[in-house]
């Protein structure tokens, strides 16, 4: 099993604080591996750090054993390495549609291929996977309408449409109603399995990670706490410790 | 879909309109050139501001660029501009036959869209890293140095200004000036309305609504930004030089570099017809240039203070524009024809 995404002693600080400090951990291909910790651990850091939105003091990201530290955002998502937001983000005035049209890759596409008119295949794979999450009947509503867990689908799907090799997921679940948590995991299988995505998760809802991820990272105080799988975790006396305040 | 047939056809008619005003409304050409260059100033403010919203206040800029690139392209075909601007360009030693005088503008005007793309993506580049209210201040900065700038160049007229040449006697450069408008109106129309509709147009809206996430998604934000201000400033180049050559003399602040009235009234014509809209600019415009020649007219010495007035009744009773408002209805009338 190759490592898709390599973290390799990875540190990054703010001022006097120390988010990251010497993390390391691996993505194996096409595994969902999930990352838990207390707030404040540094989870949305590391995350950040990964796709370039500020650059690390020291360590290094290989991403299909290339170094991408130094890489711009743009550049990141363009190697097929796609990151969701913890606040959602999402195109607010424009249609479902029209958000999932300007979300296909641009992976292989040089600048003027943006004065280029959409194309049928574009619009009926947008369709299908807005059917996908189930946001087919809003398809022409403007997304910043929808509510807050339909704008998650929509971003979900968004990220479906810019066919990522590795999709990195911040919080998919938060703010959603329980009842779409099961769909909402059942998808994110189905893009692991059938779309063949590599998934690499923030979750705090445990129930969630622990069904969903196959090997758990665990970070505290900016620090890898432990990882294993989510057996091994779950009765990992420092996760309990870190999670219930014993520090 | 269907809003862009509808809005095509409503341009459509506005051309022929256009077309035929000259027979119809003789003593009403100056006005109607200016709306026509005024659809030009909104339409493409609004590709920046609206589509992208990126709200500029400097794109007097490239007014300012194609004002002077065209006279002086004009002018140095066959005299030394230095000459020229010393002598105040008057008298019988610089006169400029029909041939010589077409010649200046058929290279002055894409010169001057030429030169005003290059120095948008030149400022584009360095201040368009900036966002929201810190671009749209440093865009104001720049529009008032531009005039400033001009106004303290010798070799252009300076403060005291810079005369257009004339054209030859029993020229028709009423209806020349007012067609060359028409024209660049319907151009920019077209142009940007097939812009929009391109996934470059998706782009700059993504750009609007969500910067960071686009270039999260792949996107190289800031030469598409650059690229947008660029069109617009081609278009304003040309437009410029219209209303150089419409206005005859240039004084650099009030006709150049105009910020206080044309820079103003721009964004105030895009606002006003609905921001973010193809055909919403073009309305603005018209509604714009109807107030303004009205008031300038029945309320002289108090034109500002209406103007004023009715910038103040927009914001706060149209904030979406017209084209919103009626967008707005539309919309609450379909669902109150559901039954729901």
């Amino acid at each position: 099993m190759t490592a898709m995404l390599e973290v390799r002693n990875v540190s990054k600080s703010f001022g006097g604080v120390v988010a990251n400090h010497d993390i390391s951990l691996e993505v194996p291909e096409g595994r969902i591996i999930g990352l838990i910790g207390p707030n404040g651990s540094g989870k949305t850091t590391l995350f950040n750090s990964i796709v370039g939105y500020h650059p690390i003091d020291s360590g290094s990201i290989r991403f299909k054993s290339r170094e991408i530290s130094t890489l711009l955002v743009p550049d990141i998502a363009r190697l097929g390495l796609l990151r969701t937001f913890q606040q959602t983000r999402i195109y607010g005035e424009m249609t479902c549609v029209q958000n999932m049209l300007i979300s296909v890759s641009e992976r292989n596409s040089r600048f003027i291929d943006l004065f280029t008119s959409q194309t049928g295949a574009g619009v009926e794979r947008a369709d299908e996977l807005l059917e996908f999450v189930g946001l087919y009947e809003k398809r022409f509503l403007a997304a910043g309408t929808l509510s807050f867990g339909q704008q998650k689908l929509l971003e979900f799907a968004m990220a479906l449409m810019n066919d990522p090799h590795m999709l990195m997921l911040d919080e998919p679940t938060a703010g959603i109603n329980p009842t779409l948590i099961n769909g909402l995991i059942e998808r994110l299988r189905r893009a692991n399995a059938e779309f063949g995505i590599t998934l690499f998760v923030i979750e705090h809802n445990m129930r969630v990670i622990m069904n969903l991820a196959e090997h758990i990272y665990c970070l505290a105080h900016g620090e890898l706490l432990a990882d294993g799988t989510p057996d091994q975790i779950r009765n990992d006396q420092r996760v309990i410790d870190a999670y219930l305040g014993a520090h | 879909m269907s809003e862009t047939r509808a809005n095509l056809n409503v341009f459509f008619a506005l051309a022929a309109f256009g077309v035929a005003a000259p027979f119809i409304f003789p003593n009403y050409m100056a006005q109607m050139t200016e709306l026509w260059l005024f659809i030009v100033f909104a339409l493409t403010w609004d590709l920046v501001g609206g589509q992208m919203g990126y709200n500029s206040f400097g794109n007097v800029i490239f007014i300012g660029i194609g004002v002077y690139a065209t006279a002086v392209i004009q002018v140095a075909l066959l005299y030394d501009v230095g000459d020229y601007n010393a002598a105040r360009g008057g008298g019988t030693s610089f006169v400029f036959n029909e041939m010589q005088y077409l010649e200046g503008l058929a290279l002055g005007l894409p010169v001057s869209a030429i030169m005003a793309a290059l120095l948008a993506v030149l400022i584009g580049s360095a201040v368009l890293g900036m966002r929201g209210q810190y671009f749209a201040i440093c865009t104001l900065g720049l529009g008032i140095a531009a005039g400033e700038i001009a106004g303290g160049w010798e070799w252009i007229g300076a403060g005291s200004g810079m005369t257009v040449p004339q054209p030859p006697p029993a020229f028709p450069t009423t209806r020349l000036f007012y067609y060359l408008s028409l024209g660049l109106a319907v151009i920019t129309f077209l142009f940007i309305g097939w812009l929009l509709r391109t996934r470059f147009g998706l782009a700059i809206n993504a750009i609007r609504d969500d910067e960071d996430k686009a270039e999260a998604m792949g996107h190289y934000t800031t030469r598409i930004k650059v690229t947008a201000w660029a069109i617009a400033a081609f278009f304003l180049g040309i437009a410029g030089g219209i209303y150089g050559n419409l206005k005859r003399f240039i004084d650099p602040t009030d006709v150049a570099f105009p910020g206080q009235t044309i820079g103003v009234w721009m964004v105030l014509m895009a606002i006003l017809g609905g921001k973010g809209t193809i055909l919403g600019p073009v309305i603005g415009a018209i509604i714009f240039q109807f107030t303004k020649e009205f008031f300038w007219t029945y309320l002289l010495g108090w034109q500002r203070v209406a103007l004023g007035v009715l910038i103040v009744v927009i914001v706060v009773f149209f904030p979406k524009g017209v084209v919103g408002y009626m967008r707005n209805r539309r919309a609450a009338r379909l669902i109150a024809g559901q039954g729901r």
